[in-house]
């Protein structure tokens, strides 16, 4: 009975004591995941996602294989516990193909491929726990895991959800909010201020359009803040480990290629 | 620039939540759990409190309330769910004046509870004349609490509601810090207001200030006025907040279907159509042939789920156990304003909803009502049939949980229908936001035992409530009137010519001529209301040689362009008739036959089927004749032009003459009718006066003017049905196509002649139509001429409604039309807008030999099914056109109290009494109407009087009675939730009730 719960009510607070422009609770793990070149563990509120990225590495198919540069794949995976109902969702679900598409086609300019030609780069992203802003999650995990492996990328990626409600724009919503209120997310670089994703599931008057996506464009500012912190702690736990780690990430690579012979490109 | 934080949280909560993110519920489903955020800014709301955040916007004063005999100290009130759910009106009174303060956990409380009152509460908040202040407490770190593992949600809110009132107590302490220079006054109090004595008990064992409405409005200044207002279900010994109750049936389950048809047959049940009370929405009644007066059905449960116009089975209590109807008007609204649409599980018994409506159903019994008033009464057992459609519907704004046109969140709301006949009904929708001012179509899917309402779901929306095009659609289905445009396949069976359609000229090889007289030359005119565009009858008149008359009324020859077994006969005969509403036409047959070809127009030679009599000078009829012919009509007139032109001394031409012996004709005709026992009846007539042909807003209504013209047609066409149907009989015996009026029953005359003999010592003799008739005439109040008019208006209704039917299906001794005291009668004078003239033309037709009878009316079943049919077009379209006048008249008595100013005030009549009011009818405006009182008044069912006890001493007790000439004031009132106009009425003689 969700329409039971106000969205925003009279006093200003959102259903979970949330005012229009705070954002949820931010956690972000960096510690590697098994044999990942680098991966993230990152939660919103209650939204909980998994990114690991593997490479870039030898290209396998020789199908998918650019001989310009590197081939980004993404597969996204649902945790059946991750929502109230219990239900399974197979690789093939097209929503699932769609978001991993969405996710794709985002970080394909940012990444600079073109430094590994005829290599992959795979990311893979487990949804844990969802309680909105799931894609925002996910954008901005595969950012932290990307940076963590040390894929090369012009900027972050920082993306926030957004919503309005009446005529009140709200930030990063939960699912009960999603269900409710016509929602977009926005995903932003920081460093130049482009907008590279807005997707928008519902319908959204134009001009309530522009103001959600102004407010949204500020929030991913203050989560680049949240996310830069993340990185640099772990950096910093790097440098003072150094040595003993470096090579750990390395462990899955020499898999006996399909292969042409091409030579591997290393890390940068 | 907005200000963007992350909050962060707190990492004690986060465990409890975590832990609670997946619940399983009892059913085993996992349901998800609810992140928190709790705060420290959330404000008291205390003026001036040095200790919370943005004290510029609170609203409670400082000190509290200082008026509370037990608080000199001040106060603040906190009241508890209960409280509000049960003592709205109280705390709504402008006498109540406490600063209150509103724990969110309340707030929520009443919202799950019920919308209604939520929406009122809400309507507090922000009232300019109260004090009340919303505070967050489950948002604020001192006040949130968790619910323990083995504490009911009841339980928990209780203790939060406990431990919001202890925060409030330190808190002002502790913020409330003395001026200095003052000597330190105590802190006001803070009063917990709950009637649940456990609470209570466990709130004292806290410190906490604690009381019972009752003791707490005790102390108020207003208390004495106050008290009248607490609610009967507030006691102390109220339950706490009553946890969800398992789904209990509300109503019984029916009888399967086979046991139904045997009772039926066996006699034990009896079958008819339920029948609602428009103005008593618990009652209904089901008229069937083994009792003279209708089955009473009294309350839900014995109603059982039945809608109007529903085919039912019932069963009837033993005679001990019969019931008089109710005397009070009871509005489905009011009585269930606070009902939620959502919480279908708290629909058991036991329910406030109950109660009230036990106590609505009780008064009837208290009275000690007259044994004579008393009628079979039973339940329903089961639904032969159900009759739903698609009903026009209001959205209850006050059932949505969110009225904000962006949310797409799935609501369940009630949709109120526009007709008084038909259940609140439930309804999911994601749009019930934007479809709130909308007239909107809704279909009941189901209704089952544990749901007080039936459920239903949305199909489209009309458009804006009061646009005359929402109003016009709504209003065709509403009646179920057909009003699509004619398709091409019945468009093709029109003559190819179209409106280049001429008669031919006359030869011996014409089709059209074969066997039609020509009539060309007669003098032959048409007598029709202004603007009449489908003229479908014409008259004329001239004396015969040997000093009889010849009169002649001929029929466009409507059966010559419709042939049976076409599409355009089958739209035709589904259509039954043309519906006329006050500003649009909804024709039966295309437009091009019945405003062109068919219509009798002046100066054009059309088809026309002719009865023709020789009448005697006392119109004694010597001779009929039935023919095809060709006519030229030399003149339209309206009524008033024919009325003019007869009575011009000076003009002799041959129309006019004409004109004149039809008249004197019809003079005798009516003699003759009225002498034989016909009725003078009486109905509303109004006519609506339009500003201009586009704007089409009505300017004023006035009542129809009745001439001797219009009798004059109205003779000659009852002569023509007549005629015909004798003829259709005669060649017809089996199959032929009559209209009948039954005569009523003795006991529906029972209650107006009890009226009249009490109230005006007057005596109604109904045992045939002409006795009836002769009373009648005998009813009159010298002082009252419109008094007459009342009484045979009261009478009408007390009649049955006339029928087609087909001659073989009936007893021969049950042809008759009582209205009309003629023993056989047929409708054969309008073939363009009604169906069974065409049927009738049909027949008239092979009577005469000159077209063969189509097989289909040869057959007695086959006549039978589409005469069904008419008869239910027929009503539905008066019913349509009643309705469309009632529209008319709310925008033209809008749009007078514009102009003039004030109010609309009419002289009106009483023609009912109730327990709680009167109806009243102003027959100026030809509408009915209810003037209801709030105030208790004495009534007398006995003498159909209330009396209205004086309100001042040295004023004067004021008893109206039935036919009593009032002075109302009428307004058309919006209703503020379903957006629904209706016609509200108070009295301004002889004693103003708007007060009341
Ligand atoms: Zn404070």
């Amino acid at each position: 009975m969700a329409s039971r719960i106000e969205i925003l009510n009279e006093g200003g607070y959102r259903s979970d004591g949330r005012r229009q422009y705070e954002l949820r609770s931010i956690t972000i793990d960096l510690t590697p995941q098994g044999t990942a070149d680098g991966s993230a563990l990152i939660t919103h509120g209650l939204t909980q996602v998994l990114v690991s990225v593997f490479g870039p590495r030898e290209a396998k198919m020789r199908r998918e294989t650019l001989h310009d540069r590197a081939n980004v794949n993404v597969e996204v995976g649902v945790a059946p516990f991750s929502t109230g109902e219990r239900r399974r969702r197979g690789r093939g679900d097209k929503r699932i193909l769609e978001f991993a598409s969405t996710i794709k086609s985002t970080f394909e300019p940012v990444i600079q491929t073109t430094l590994y030609p005829r290599s992959q780069i795979d990311i893979y992203i487990q949804i844990l726990q969802q309680d909105g802003s799931v894609l925002p999650a996910c954008i901005n995990g595969t950012t932290l895991a990307l940076i963590t492996a040390g894929v090369p990328l012009l900027d972050f990626i920082c993306c926030i959800s957004g919503g309005v409600h009446s005529t009140h724009p709200l930030l990063d919503l939960t699912t009960l909010e999603e269900n409710d209120v016509p929602s977009v997310s926005v995903g932003v670089m920081p460093k130049t201020g482009r907008v590279v994703l807005v997707s928008l599931e519902t319908r959204l008057h134009v001009d309530r359009f522009e103001e959600v996506c102004r407010v949204a464009w500020e929030a991913g500012k203050v989560l680049h803040g949240e996310m830069r912190k993340a990185v640099r702690e772990r950096t910093g736990g790097l440098v003072d480990a150094m040595g003993g780690v470096a090579g750990a990430g390395g462990a899955g690579r020499g898999g006996p290629g399909e292969g042409d012979g091409d030579e591997r490109m290393v890390d940068y | 620039m907005v200000n963007i934080t992350i909050r962060k949280r707190p990492q004690t909560d986060a465990v409890i939540t975590q832990r609670k993110f997946f619940k399983k519920t009892a059913r085993g489903k996992v349901i998800k759990g609810k992140e928190r955020y709790l705060r420290d800014d959330v404000s008291c709301g205390i003026q001036g409190c040095t200790a919370c955040p943005d004290s510029a916007r609170n609203t409670l004063p400082a000190a509290g309330d200082l008026a509370h005999n037990l608080f000199p100290n001040g106060h603040f009130l906190l009241p508890d769910t209960n409280v509000f759910l049960s003592q709205m009106d109280l705390i709504e009174s402008n006498l109540f004046t406490s600063p209150i303060i509103l724990l969110q956990t309340v707030l929520e409380e009443v919202r799950h509870r019920s919308l209604p009152l939520h929406n009122r509460l809400k309507a507090l908040i922000t009232a300019d004349d109260k004090q009340v202040w919303v505070f967050y407490n489950e948002f604020r770190s001192e006040t949130a609490i968790v619910r323990d593992e083995d504490e009911t949600p009841n339980d928990r809110n209780d203790r939060g509601i406990r431990k919001g009132t202890a925060w409030y107590g330190t808190h002002i302490t502790l913020s409330h810090r003395p001026i200095r220079g003052q000597p330190s006054r105590p802190s006001p109090k803070v009063v917990l207001l709950t009637d649940d004595a456990a609470n209570r008990r466990k709130a004292e064992q806290e410190g906490l200030t604690c009381l019972s409405v009752r003791k707490y409005v005790e102390g108020m200044k207003e208390a004495t006025q106050l008290l009248d207002l607490l609610s009967a279900a507030g006691g102390d010994e109220v339950e706490p907040t009553r946890s969800v109750a398992a789904r209990s049936a509300l109503y019984p389950e029916y009888l399967p279907s086979s046991t139904v048809m045997a009772g039926v047959k066996a006699g034990q049940l009896h079958q008819g159509h339920f029948n609602a009370n428009q103005y008593n929405y618990l009652e209904g009644s089901v008229s069937v042939p083994a009792f003279t007066k209708p089955i009473l059905l009294v309350g839900r449960e014995n109603m059982n789920r039945s809608v109007h116009g529903d085919v039912v089975a019932v069963e009837v209590f033993p005679e001990s156990e019969w019931k008089a109807p109710a005397d009070e008007v009871v509005d489905q609204e009011t009585t269930l304003k606070n009902d939620d649409a959502e919480d279908s599980e708290e629909e058991g018994e036991g329910d406030e909803v109950i109660d009230k409506e036990r106590k609505v159903l009780g008064t009837g019994e208290a009275s000690g009502r007259v044994a004579a008033e008393r009628q079979p009464t039973g339940r329903v057992v089961g639904i032969i049939k159900r009759n739903w459609r698609a009903y026009v519907c209001h959205i209850d704004s006050t059932s949505l949980s969110s009225t904000h046109t962006t949310s797409l969140s799935l609501q369940t709301v009630f949709a109120t229908p526009t007709s008084r006949l038909l259940p609140r009904i439930r309804l999911r929708t994601r749009q019930a936001p934007t479809l709130l001012s909308q007239k909107i179509l809704v279909t009941i899917d189901k209704w089952d035992i544990a749901s007080r309402y039936p459920e239903g779901h949305f199909v489209r929306a009309l458009g804006k409530v009061e646009s005359k095009e929402a109003e016009q659609e709504s209003l065709l289905l509403e009646f179920d009137v057909p009003y699509r445009p004619f398709g091409k396949a019945i468009l093709d069976c029109l003559p190819v010519e179209g409106d280049k359609w001429v008669v031919p000229v006359k030869s011996e090889s014409s089709v059209e001529w074969r066997g039609r007289e020509d009539f060309r030359e007669m003098i032959i005119c048409s007598i029709d209301p202004p603007g009449c565009q489908d003229i479908d009858d014409a008259l004329h008149a001239r004396r015969l040689p040997n000093g009889n008359i010849e009169a002649g009324v001929h029929i466009a020859d409507v059966s010559h362009f419709v042939h049976p077994d076409t599409p355009m006969d089958s739209e035709a005969a589904a259509r039954g008739t043309t519906v006329y509403l006050v500003d649009k036409r909804i024709d039966m047959l295309p437009s091009l036959l019945g405003t062109n070809l068919c219509s009798l127009r002046p100066h054009v030679e059309r088809l026309a089927f002719s009865v023709i009599w020789e009448l005697s000078p006392d119109a004694e009829i010597v001779n009929v004749k039935f023919t095809k012919s060709v006519i030229a009509s030399k003149a339209a007139f309206t009524y008033e032009e024919a009325q003019i032109r007869k009575d011009d001394p000076n003009l002799h031409d041959e129309l006019t003459e004409s004109i004149r012996l039809l008249n004197s004709l019809a003079i005798k005709l009516k003699a003759g009718r009225m002498a034989a026992g016909a009725l003078n009846l009486a109905s509303p007539e109004v006519k609506i006066q339009m500003d201009s042909a586009e704007s089409s807003d009505p300017i004023d209504v006035e009542q129809k003017q009745l001439r001797e013209t219009n009798s004059l047609v109205e003779e000659f066409m009852l002569l023509a049905n007549i005629s015909v149907a004798r003829r259709i009989q005669e060649t017809f015996p089996q199959t032929a196509v009559l209209r009948r009026h039954m005569p009523p029953p003795r006991t529906n005359f029972e209650k107006l002649q009890d009226i009249l003999k009490k109230r005006k010592g007057l005596a109604l003799d109904v045992s045939s139509s002409g006795a009836l008739a002769a009373s009648l005439d005998k009813c009159i109040d010298a002082s009252e001429p419109a008094f007459n008019t009342l009484v045979r208006i009261m009478a009408t209704r007390c009649m049955l409604s006339a029928e087609y039917f087909c001659s073989g299906s009936v007893g021969r001794d049950t042809f008759g039309h009582y209205g009309l005291a003629t023993p056989i009668y047929t409708h054969f004078t309008s073939p363009i807008r009604r169906y069974a003239d065409v049927l009738a033309h049909r027949q008239l037709s092979a009577s005469i030999d000159y077209t063969p009878l189509h097989a289909t009316l040869h057959s007695k079943p086959h006549v039978e099914r589409v005469l069904e049919v008419v008869n239910r077009r027929h009503r539905m379209a008066q019913m349509a056109g009643r309705a469309s006048v009632e529209f008319y008249v709310g925008l033209a008595l809008k749009g007078r109290k514009e102009k003039q100013g004030g109010q609309v005030r009419e002289d009106a009549f009483v023609i009912r009494t109730f327990r709680n009011g009167l109806g009243v009818f102003v027959s100026k405006l030809g509408i009915e109407g209810l003037v209801m009182f709030k105030r208790d008044i004495q009534f007398d069912a006995e003498n159909y009087t209330i009396t209205i006890p004086a309100s001042l001493p040295g004023t004067q007790d004021v008893t109206i009675a039935v036919f009593d000439k009032v002075v109302v004031d009428i307004e058309v009132e919006k209703d503020k939730n379903t957006q629904r106009g209706r016609v509200k009425m108070t009295l301004a003689s002889p004693i103003n009730s708007s007060a009341m």
